[in-house]
């Protein structure tokens, strides 16, 4: 073994080194370049020499009611979405967390969502959806219930989107608290239980306050995810029909890979990326806030 | 018989759960052994004969082979490139606790990608890069990395200082340590990130999406494109979805504990 000294003095820079490298070349640089082009009124149409417009490109798309409804969508589609996954995800990690055959069956089951591949779940959901073929329409008739056009109507569209997300994001919820409720002391609760509390109370005053710090990083961390949502809209709908499933991101993606307008898509994209800053900013605070 | 009430009503309701996860991909596996016909049929069929004719179409199709190729290289070589460039910098986080490091890294996972997407699609098209596996790889590893660094990170903090410490009495170098002593201590955490940093390769459809067009296209794009027809043949997409999803579902059931670890770990340790 030979010793070098100085890669020994330095390696706290020398193994990092070359992921530092990489990421400052293909994210942080990236990043800038696109803050860069917001500025311009480039479009890969036109041919021409793009030039420096300042906010010009703001001052339009922030204005425009495609982009604030895309906005708004996101909004309405990333806290429906998982607002219900927190809320199915927190009770279905409280029935698992206990002993009971077939629990680590269930357990794989979970992830099996978790590991799918988003587009082809998509497709899946395209096939229940479907007005004339598909079992979703089956199972409202078998149920007495109004058959409902799903993806294909612009009132409807949204939730259906939701549906699919939740499907496949609450484990991912459930898995994360049934893991923050293994690592809490039962102390606590077994004094409530001597102490005649109910299984009721017990979950509601102690188990559900003792695992919350859990709960919000898995809530923020799918907040995070949610709202950068592009697969699933993108395989079922495009968006559709009009505009009614466009989120930010699909917009974003229309107006770089479609219209080729990037200067005004990088206007979305700068957005998109301070709306997610934004949460990831609440993340680190909240962990460090818990750490202490 | 209170607890009888309660044990009925609570493998009720795990049951429920179970049929609720597994209803879409027994519903993919379904319709992917039917024919055409079987599928449009109204009411749905549950009872029908079954049929291996969409996997004989879809893979008897020499280009879905070829996709499925493009995927494993693609994230085989992501995978491989973010361990070189990942390992020894979540050594050095860990050791270092470089909190501000690990978090500008960590950013990759969280932000959009497509943010980073247009900018790429400029230089790559600049550079004579689309339509490359260097293209794609480069962008697949911005997927792989953070996965690589975040969960490895934790991982190399679990391993006691004073296995270190003891060898760099007997003058061992840092090299040797963290290739002799520390990574031989690793498997589970390499499997970990190796695993869930594949399957998120795999997964991904917007970078290939864009940057990939015949010659490097991988599965997922392929799957879509079977939507664009106007007559959808169902049959075919369900069994190219069971295709593409078999490989991630496969290892996660290999690796169950991994996954999960690596899944929950980053949330519950704070």
């Amino acid at each position: 073994m030979t010793h070098n000294s100085y890669a020994d003095s330095n390696i706290r820079w020398i193994y990092p080194l070359p992921a530092i490298l990489f990421v400052a070349l293909l994210m942080v640089f990236p990043v800038l370049y696109t803050t860069y082009i917001s500025l311009t009124n480039w479009t890969l149409t036109s041919g021409a020499a793009p030039s420096f417009v300042g906010l010009a490109n703001y001052g339009q798309v922030l204005v425009e009611p495609r982009f604030l409804q895309a906005l708004w969508r996101t909004m309405v589609f990333t806290i429906s979405a998982v607002a219900v996954e927190a809320v199915l995800g927190v009770a279905a990690a409280l029935l698992l967390n206990r002993v009971f055959v077939g629990r680590n069956l269930v357990k794989l089951l979970l992830l099996l969502p978790l590991v799918a591949t988003p587009v082809a779940v998509g497709i899946v959901f395209n096939l229940f959806y479907d007005p004339t073929i598909g079992l979703a329409n089956y199972v409202l008739e078998s149920l007495g219930l109004p058959a409902s056009s799903w993806i294909s109507d612009a009132r409807t569209v949204l939730f259906s989107l939701v549906i699919v997300d939740v499907w496949q994001w609450t484990p991912m919820i459930t898995l994360i608290v049934l893991a923050g409720l293994a690592a809490l002391s039962d102390e606590p609760a077994e004094a409530a239980r001597i102490d005649g509390a109910s299984e009721w109370q017990i979950i509601r005053l102690i188990t559900i306050p003792m695992v919350m710090p859990v709960i919000v990083t898995a809530v923020i961390l799918r907040l995070i995810d949610a709202l950068k949502t592009f697969d699933i809209i993108f395989a079922m709908t495009g968006g559709g029909p009009g505009y009614a499933s466009e989120t930010l991101n699909l917009i974003g993606y229309k107006y770089s890979f479609e219209y080729f307008r990037m200067g005004q898509a990088a206007v979305i994209l700068v957005v998109l990326f301070l709306i997610v800053l934004a949460c990831s900013v609440a993340i680190t605070r909240l962990s460090k806030r818990t750490a202490a | 018989m209170k607890k009888v009430g309660f044990k009925i009503l609570f493998y009720g309701a795990v049951v429920l759960l179970a049929a609720i996860v597994l209803m879409p991909f027994l519903w993919m596996l379904i319709s992917s052994l039917k024919t055409q016909v079987d599928i449009v049929a109204w009411p749905p069929k549950f009872v029908f004969s079954p049929t291996t004719q969409n996997y004989y179409k879809v893979f008897a199709e020499q280009d879905f082979i070829r996709y499925f190729f493009n995927s494993t290289i693609v994230a085989v070589f992501a995978v491989g490139v973010s361990l070189l460039l990942g390992l020894p910098a979540a050594y050095s986080i860990a050791r270092f606790s470089q909190r501000r490091l690990a978090l500008t890294i960590l950013l990759a996972r969280l932000m959009p990608g497509i943010s980073f997407l247009m900018p790429w699609y400029i230089i790559f098209s600049r550079l004579g890069l689309m339509d490359t596996y260097v293209a794609l790889v480069l962008s697949h590893v911005l997927i792989a990395l953070p996965i690589v660094v975040w969960i490895m990170s934790s991982y190399f903090e679990t391993i006691p200082m004073e296995l270190e410490e003891s060898a760099m009495v007997d003058g061992a170098s840092r090299n040797y340590i963290f290739l002799r002593i520390i990574l031989p201590l690793s498997g589970p955490g390499i499997i970990t990130a190796t695993t869930l940093a594949f399957i998120f390769s795999w997964n991904n459809f917007l970078f290939s999406q864009v940057l990939s067009m015949e010659k490097t296209r991988t599965l997922p794009i392929a799957v879509f494109n079977f939507l664009s027809y106007a007559d959808i043949d169902w049959g075919g997409v369900m069994a190219a979805s069971v295709a593409i999803m078999a490989p991630a579902l496969v290892l996660t059931m290999i690796f169950q504990r991994y996954v999960v670890s690596g899944l929950t770990m980053g949330a519950v340790k704070g």
